[in-house]
């Protein structure tokens, strides 16, 4: 079982929750589990094609999974999805 | 490239105005944080730039583009959302070519920016600081769509903003390194990560990695209504990327603390984010060489203590936008 630490913007759809738990193999298992378990976080965490909405990173653990393999991302017992809104960091 | 190759150039060029002498950066290396002895760290000091960090690159060529497709002329106000650097580059720059100057920024940043920004005569709008620098970037652009009379070289979506280092940075760093096998930077517009990674994987091939260091946004900077008033700077293409790692900013200033410490490296906190990405690339190298942008120096954080006091007493850490 993952740990999915959850945005403020998120944790409406949650329940309140800062943290959740939720059981997968990858990244997309895990995310379409807490989507069973929420069904509102649906149309935030993913888009109509089914794939990750643009703006929502995900990261395993400090590293975003787009870059690694996407939904088919493997993840541990003992690691963490961090979900983040995408923003506009570092805009010096 | 061995150690006897060092070498210091007798003075750092000599050039017709200050603008001119933006770039040409020392690349340092980093002998005490490197974590193997074939592996080797190095910094580009962009922080020796004229204003003090890399966007015074940015800044040259936004406003350089801009003059040669002849879409600013003398006296125009020109105005663009940031959170510091980019607009104290353009606010000197501007200064120097006869333009107005008007910047859009969080309310929450380290009070030197707004100092700095004001010595070289910029004006400044504030935006909501709970925003982050979503809220300057919307702001900006509100005002843009308003008024025809503002030029907005918007460093977000132009493509000026990577050539800086499509043509500059990259170009400077091959010149001094046969090979580079892992190049880190820190991803605020993308335009340091996209210009120094195309050229990096146009002349080295594949076996350069692109290393993005981010912020780990704090919460009392993630004001969103919901997730679709995220923000994508328009010119990241992400499939450039090899690895993308955020950073929490506790962190960052350990490690910016850490380049003080051991390697006397005065900077700002994006390169303690993007040192600590960085060396933990080294680690998982048997050799080559990891190059990593320093992208400002540590004088605009100092009232905040970073440098001086414990790290549990430092205040507002997670609602300041510290790059």
């Amino acid at each position: 079982m993952a740990t999915i630490k959850i945005p403020p913007v998120l944790r409406p759809a949650v329940g309140g929750e800062r943290e959740i738990s939720a059981d997968g193999d990858n990244v997309g298992e895990i995310l379409r589990s807490v989507v069973e378990d929420h069904p509102s976080t649906q149309a935030q965490l993913f888009g109509a094609d089914g794939d990750l909405n643009r703006y929502v990173n995900v990261y395993l653990n400090d590293e975003d999974v787009r870059v690694l393999d996407g939904l088919e991302t493997t993840v541990g017992a003992g690691d963490t999805l961090v979900i983040l809104p995408a923003m506009a960091g570092g805009a010096r | 490239m061995a150690s006897s190759e060092l070498r210091n150039k007798p003075c750092g060029g000599r050039y017709g105005d200050i603008i001119e002498a933006i770039g040409h950066t020392p690349l340092i290396e980093l002998k005490r944080l490197s974590p193997k002895p074939g592996v080797r760290l190095w910094v580009k000091l962009e922080s020796r730039n004229p204003t003090g960090s890399v966007k015074d690159r940015v800044a040259r060529s936004l406003i350089l583009d801009a003059e040669d497709k002849g879409l600013i002329r003398p006296g125009q106000t020109i105005l663009e959302p940031t959170s510091g650097n980019t607009g104290i580059s353009l606010a000197m720059i501007c200064a120097r070519k006869g333009y107005r100057l008007k910047v859009v920024m969080p309310d929450n940043v380290t009070p030197e920016r707004t100092d700095l920004l004001r010595m070289y005569g910029a004006e400044i709008v504030y935006s909501e600081g709970s925003k982050g620098s979503n809220g300057a970037v919307e702001l900006a652009l509100d005002m843009a769509a308003k008024d025809a009379n503002y030029y907005m070289p918007y460093q977000y979506g132009n493509e000026a903003n990577p050539n800086a280092h499509y043509n500059g940075t990259a170009l400077e760093i091959l010149e001094e390194l046969d090979e580079v096998s892992a190049f880190v930077a820190g991803l605020g517009t993308g335009g340091t990560l996209m210009g120094n990674g195309r050229r990096l994987k146009e002349e080295l091939g594949d076996k350069v990695k692109i290393v993005a260091a981010e912020p780990m946004q704090g919460e009392p900077v993630q004001g969103l209504r919901s997730l679709d008033d995220g923000f994508i700077p328009p010119i990241i293409d992400i499939s450039l990327l090899d690895r993308k790692i955020f950073v929490t900013n506790e962190d960052a200033i350990i490690w910016t603390r850490k380049l003080l410490d051991e390697e006397q490296l005065f900077v700002g906190v994006s390169t303690g984010a993007i040192a600590r990405v960085a060396v933990r690339i080294a680690n998982e190298l048997d050799e080559g060489n990891v190059v990593f942008i320093a992208a400002d120096d540590g004088s605009k954080y100092f009232s905040s203590g970073i440098y001086t006091r414990p790290i549990e007493e430092i205040e507002n850490l997670d609602s300041t936008v510290w790059w």
